[in-house]
């Protein structure tokens, strides 16, 4: 089943926050952000802003009745800064205008003094200074200081990988409308209306109840909504409120990509130990995170670097380190992978350094040291593996040793042009980390037409959710799927919603769906047992139909629930699910926090033109495991975007911010994502259908984050390239391989005389 | 007043002409499916189609209309995605995109739609490479374009049996766009555009209108604020400013010529054998479609790609301010960082150069962070005149490595009366690095930018061979 909004999609008739008519009266609302990374505010000049046509009003920390909080997990960021700037683009104070054009011509106007603090950009530097957003974490299993006695080898090293911007095409933005008794309804462009409706009830202190947050869908999120919309719908209720009239802000491209966090960078090192086998015995790794100027969603995505930091990979010893970095950034935040391609990247840097330095192919240790099901991961759960099996198959299905062969061969003709490859397996944990938050809810109703109206704590946001939803919803009810409509996720229908992330809404929420639905079911069913006094057993609901015993009757659906009315029996449910099983002791560091895991292998083959430094990407070739699909196009789409997001990530999106902490890739300009061009040549998606029970919906598996890191293949497949043109070259494990840092790794000599 | 058709509704507007063709549509018309992704041309969100009439005959191009002042449409057809929808059914563009799942959340399709409704409209060739070029200032950043190439591919298909009918014929035949397209040519004609006149120069007016509008790619992207306000004096659809001929060795360019119209040019093909692989490296499409060669040379970007590629060709500009005239080269122009030998009131109408002739050699370089859609990190472009393994003449350019623009003077002087070897080559870098003072950006470092330009001075040579290793 395709998208099913894309009817509307490709005729420009979605709608988005910028797109909801306006009430009359509607104001609008712009930032004034710090211009200084850190310090401490002396003054704050309005009176010029104030004087600007058309303002109305200028809010700052003062005016915020109730907490000037938005920190989610620890209370550390301020809506709007009261006396210290902590990152360029903290919020200070917001313009209220009669137009968009006069609120940002006023923010322009507003002067701010600012006594100047010591500025932190590098995580490493923030560690020494013992700014940590919190104590650190280790992670371990079995015992690496004696295994090291074990290794024929051991290797150390370092590795960084640089932020990632979301770049989600619609910007953020919230509308607030203020209602009677004091109530507000927020539309938002976010991943977490539970998490607007909690923070905005804390900055203005009134009840949750009293606020309504609606969200139709996304122009995209990828994390980047999860946490960090909540700061511009909170400012447009505090507005709302004190005016009593609607408050509008969407923010501009470049107010987004300067106060917003991203994707954080780490700096890491590793030491890897393995025996004369190439079985890695050993792992110790310490990985330092730039969290930002706050805590934001940090330390729950340190805490999945420190789950997937051996990757697809079973070593026996391993001991992880994480500390979350506070700098003078803006708080990074969730971005697809959550972590997790960070500690997956330093474990394929520390298996190319040992196999250069074991002169091996990294395919081969990679290979020997896969997870087999019954492997304990560092964290103590026990793997279901299909690790083996995506890697096997992708070897056999795309034929590993010509493409090697190929490679090698067009290595061997060519001077100025050098191709490599690389494998890349993935295994990435379904689940939120934090337990309590894999819970969601549906409510769903049948009308009395038949129609069925469904609504669930997830936000649809290009993932598809809303078409699973009503496959779920419609297999259940066995109708015709246009009888159903998926709504629109609002926190007064579907209350204390997880935010869509963790790849995992799909389950959490189709679970609930297909409870709600199979419940209704039932009570049908009971009707239809009544009119044809027959056992419930024998009811069957099929194809808009009612069956008895197999046997086709005349009454439809719509008879069935007319019928149900008449006998007023319950055409609504509301259903709760929360996965079983799932559990994690954080004084232990162990548990067994996912609900499962998602495996697949990937090919990547690469062309560096080694005259100018610029590459293409050939081909990506993948086995994914999908478990069993439940709608196949809509699966490849997320798994072809995702890796394209994850190439993005390793080769072009250059994160650029100055040592005073200003950000220098601040518009589409000069920050580059993949265009049309830049992708792969060819992206093969093989299936492995994989038959066994899961707690997948329908036992189709999660597939929104895991393939993002197939991308991490692109960056080891241009290393082996310039190795391949330049075997001494020194190559530094510092993502993105832009064409700059391929160019000097080419060429070192030349750039040592240039200095 | 400013008059023009958007989709299929007659506009006569009293708007300031520097409003944008998006804030128009959006918020004074409240048709919401042309999307705000960036409001700096390169994500394409916004993509629309602009019909002008060229000789009678209606000509579309997609522009992005976050750049596209309202003042550049009088007399247009202007075209939004809701210009292009059918009351109960897809037209086969919206068909493929949503068969073949090339849409997930939607914010950067109805942009993609449009660039692909400008290629049912355009009147090249079609193939696959066509129909992706179409929408090569399209940004995705959900669906890693691989189904978005499937369902370009399958209107490149529908396209091939075009053979020779008229576009929109064709289109409003096969039900790829509404049957109200084929009226628009007369509605125009009979618009007949007094307000077009509105741009004749008038030497008062030059004077009294500051700001000089080409196409508007760089004023909105660094001017956003004051253009939607501002006085301006629009150039763009001048027709004596239109237009590229030859007479004799000389090429003129008016200088309301885009990159598109040098595209699509026989004079410049024929010129430039390997001018279409320059132009891909160009921006893209709808900016092409806007961007002026005169408004590159007078943006003054160090970095600029026309720029550098007519400093190797020793341009001539032609100046005016209404009253008086005079010729410039392109190397004097550049004083320093954005500083220029122009008054503010002076105009370039034409810009000429003479075409490299049998025993020349052009060639151009640009290495960017992505290769498409960006700015380069560093342009370079060469001019020689060859007597067979030797160098009568040589001219060498260099973006991204200076202040302004460089023409690469001593660089330029040390090549010519040598013989081509790899030491001259190896000799001539050792010149460059006395010449250039790049300095470290979001673009690359320093050491970075002096390296790439010595490898594209390598390139230069050995792209026609005249260098082996
Ligand atoms: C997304 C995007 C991508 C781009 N990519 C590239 C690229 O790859 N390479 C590149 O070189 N540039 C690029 N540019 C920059 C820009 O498109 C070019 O510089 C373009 O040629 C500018 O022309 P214009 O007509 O749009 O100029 P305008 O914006 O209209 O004007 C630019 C300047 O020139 C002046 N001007 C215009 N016409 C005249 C005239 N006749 N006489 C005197 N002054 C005049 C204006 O007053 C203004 O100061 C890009 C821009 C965008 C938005
Ligand atoms: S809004 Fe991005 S190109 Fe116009
Ligand atoms: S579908 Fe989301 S940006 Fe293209």
């Amino acid at each position: 089943m395709m998208n099913i909004d894309s009817y509307t999609h490709v005729r420009g008739e979605s709608v988005y926050l910028d797109d909801i008519p306006l009430v009359n009266g509607t104001l609008f609302a712009s930032v004034f952000d710090s211009p200084v990374a850190h310090g401490k505010i002396k003054s704050l000049d309005i009176d010029a802003a104030m004087k600007m046509p058309g303002v109305v009003r200028i809010f700052t920390a003062a005016d915020i009745p109730g907490e000037n909080q938005i920190g989610g997990i620890i209370a550390d960021e301020e809506l709007l800064a009261s006396t210290h700037v902590h990152f360029c683009g903290m919020p200070v104070a917001l313009v209220v205008a009669t137009s968009d054009e006069a609120a940002k011509a006023a923010v322009k106007k507003i002067k701010i003094e600012i006594d100047p603090l010591p500025v932190i950009t590098d995580p490493r530097e923030a560690k020494e200074k013992n700014e940590l957003i919190i104590p650190p974490r280790t992670f371990q299993l079995g015992d690496t200081t004696a295994a090291w006695t074990q290794c024929d080898y051991i290797i150390e090293g370092s590795t960084a990988t640089n932020g990632q911007e979301h770049l989600y095409i619609e910007t953020q933005g919230a509308y607030a409308v203020p209602q009677e008794n004091s109530a507000i309804r927020i539309y938002s462009s976010t991943q977490g209306p539970t998490q607007v409706q909690r923070t905005t009830a804390r900055v203005l202190n009134i009840p949750m109840n009293f606020i309504e947050v609606d969200t139709t869908r996304l122009g995209g999120g990828f994390g980047g909504k999860e946490d960090q919309a909540s700061a511009w719908g909170a400012m447009c209720a505090l507005a709302a409120w004190h005016l009593k009239k609607p408050v509008k802000y969407s923010l501009h491209r470049m107010e987004d990509m300067r106060m917003t966090g991203k994707r954080h960078p780490y700096s890491s090192d590793f030491k890897i130990g393995l025996n004369k086998d190439y079985k890695i015995v050993a792992y110790e790794v310490t990985f330092f995170q730039n969290a930002g100027a706050a805590a934001d969603l940090s330390p729950a995505v340190m805490e999945r670097t420190l789950f997937h930091c051996t990757n697809s990979y079973f070593i026996p010893n391993v001991k992880a380190t994480a500390y979350s970095c506070k700098t003078n950034l803006p708080p990074n935040t969730a971005f697809r992978g959550f972590g997790g391609p960070q500690g997956m990247f330093v474990i394929e840097a520390a298996i190319a350094e040992a196999a250069a330095a074991l002169n091996v192919s990294p395919i081969l240790i990679q290979q020997k040291n896969l997870l087999k099901t019954g492997d304990e991961f560092p964290y103590g759960q026990i793997a279901q593996s299909e690790a083996n099996e995506c890697w096997d198959k992708a070897v056999n299905l795309y034929d590993l040793q010509k493409l090697q062969q190929e490679v090698d061969a067009y290595n061997n003709n060519n001077k100025l042009s050098k191709k490599g490859l690389a494998l890349m397996p993935i295994c990435f944990g379904i689940s939120f980390t934090k337990t309590l938050m894999n819970q969601a809810r549906a409510l769903v109703h049948v009308y009395t037409d038949g129609s069925v109206g469904v609504s669930t704590a997830g936000v649809e946001m290009g993932q598809g959710l809303n078409t699973k939803i009503l496959q779920v919803a419609a297999s259940i009810f066995s109708i015709n799927p246009e009888r159903i409509k998926v709504n629109t996720t609002n926190t007064y229908r579907v209350a204390n919603t997880s935010p869509t992330a963790a790849s995992a809404s799909s389950d959490l929420n189709g679970k609930a769906t297909e409870i709600a639905c199979v419940a209704i079911l039932q009570r049908l069913k009971e009707v239809a047992a009544e009119e044809f006094t027959a056992d419930i057993s024998s009811i069957e609901v099929k194809e808009d139909c009612v069956f008895v015993n197999g046997k086709q009757t005349d009454w439809s659906w719509n008879k069935l629930v007319q019928a149900a009315f008449v006998k007023r029996v319950s055409l609504s449910e509301h259903a709760h699910y929360a996965p079983p099983g799932i559990w994690f002791d954080t004084t232990k560091e162990k548990g067994h926090p996912f609900t499962y895991h998602v495996y697949g292998t990937a090919i990547t083959t690469v062309t560096i033109d080694c005259l100018r430094g610029i590459y293409e990407v050939d081909s990506v070739k993948i086995v994914h495991d999908f478990g069993k699909s439940m709608n196949p196009i809509i699966d490849i789409g997320q798994c072809e975007g995702a890796l394209v997001q994850g190439i993005g990530w390793m080769t072009m999106e250059e994160m650029l911010y100055d040592k005073e902490g200003k950000l220098k890739s601040n518009a589409l300009s000069t920050y580059k994502v993949p265009d049309i061009y830049s992708v792969p040549k060819e992206i093969t998606i093989h299936f492995l259908e994989t038959e066994k029970e899961n707690l997948a919906i329908f036992r189709s598996k999660a597939v929104g984050e895991p393939p993002l890191m197939y991308g991490i293949g692109a960056y080891f497949a241009l290393f082996n390239a310039i190795k391949a043109f330049n075997p001494a070259a020194n190559i530094p494990y510092d993502a993105p391989m832009t064409p700059e840092k391929v160019l000097m790794s080419l060429y070192p000599q030349t750039l040592k005389e240039n200095k | 007043m400013i008059r023009f058709i958007l989709n299929e509704k007659t506009i006569a507007t009293e708007l300031p002409p520097g409003m944008v063709m998006l804030d128009f549509i959006r918020y004074q018309q409240h048709l919401t499916g042309t999307k705000i992704g960036c409001r700096e041309g390169d994500c394409g969100a916004c993509t629309i189609l602009v019909g002008e009439l060229v000789n009678d005959e209606i000509h579309y191009q997609s522009m992005t209309s976050c750049l596209m002042p309202i003042g550049n449409a009088a007399g247009k057809h202007i075209v939004s995605i809701e210009g292009i929808n059918f009351k109960d059914q897809l037209n086969p563009i919206q068909q493929a995109m949503a068969d073949e799942g090339a849409t997930q959340c939607g914010f950067c399709t109805p942009g993609f739609v449009m660039s692909l409704a400008g290629y049912c409209l355009s009147k090249g060739e079609f193939d696959q490479g066509t129909a992706i070029a179409s929408i090569d200032g399209n940004i995705c950043r959900c669906t890693g374009y691989k189904p978005i190439e499937r369902a370009a591919g399958k209107m490149a298909t529908i396209l091939k049996e075009r053979n020779g009918e008229d576009e929109i014929a064709f289109v409003t035949r096969k039900k790829i766009l509404p049957d109200y397209f084929t009226g628009i040519k007369n509605r125009l004609l009979e618009m007949n555009t007094a307000a077009r006149g509105r741009s004749v120069p008038d030497p008062a007016g030059l004077k009294a209108r500051p700001h000089i509008m080409g196409g508007g790619t760089d004023l909105y992207v660094q001017h956003h604020e004051t253009m939607s306000s501002a006085d301006i004096h629009f150039v763009f659809d001048h027709p004596e400013l239109n237009g590229i001929h030859k007479e004799g060795n000389k090429c003129i360019l008016g200088s309301s010529v885009t990159v598109s119209d040098l595209k699509r040019s026989p004079i410049i093909n024929d010129a430039f054998p390997g001018f279409q692989q320059v132009a891909k490296l160009i921006s893209s499409t709808p900016i092409r479609n806007m961007a002026t060669i005169a408004g590159n040379f007078i943006n003054a970007s160090p970095i600029g790609d026309f720029t550098i590629f007519f400093l190797a060709l020793d341009a001539q500009l032609i100046l005016t301010d209404g009253i008086t005239t005079r010729e410039l080269p392109l190397r004097k122009l550049y004083k320093g960082y954005k500083t220029l030998d122009k008054r503010p009131e002076e105009q370039i109408e034409k810009i000429w150069f003479e075409t490299p002739g049998k025993d020349s050699y052009f060639h151009f370089e640009k290495v960017s962070k992505r290769t498409h859609l960006d700015i380069a990190s560093v342009n370079t472009a060469i001019h020689l005149k060859l007597n067979g393994n030797t160098i009568e003449q040589a001219s060498l350019s260099a973006g991204g490595v200076g202040p302004v623009p460089m023409y690469l003077q001593k660089t330029s002087d040390f090549l010519k009366g040598k013989e081509i070897s790899d030491a001259l080559i190896g000799d001539s870098v050792e010149i460059m690095k006395t010449e250039i003072s790049p300095i470290s950006d979001a673009r690359g470092s320093k050491e970075y930018k002096t390296l790439l330009l010595a490898q594209l001075i390598k390139a230069h040579f050995m792209e026609r061979r005249l260098l082996s290793s």
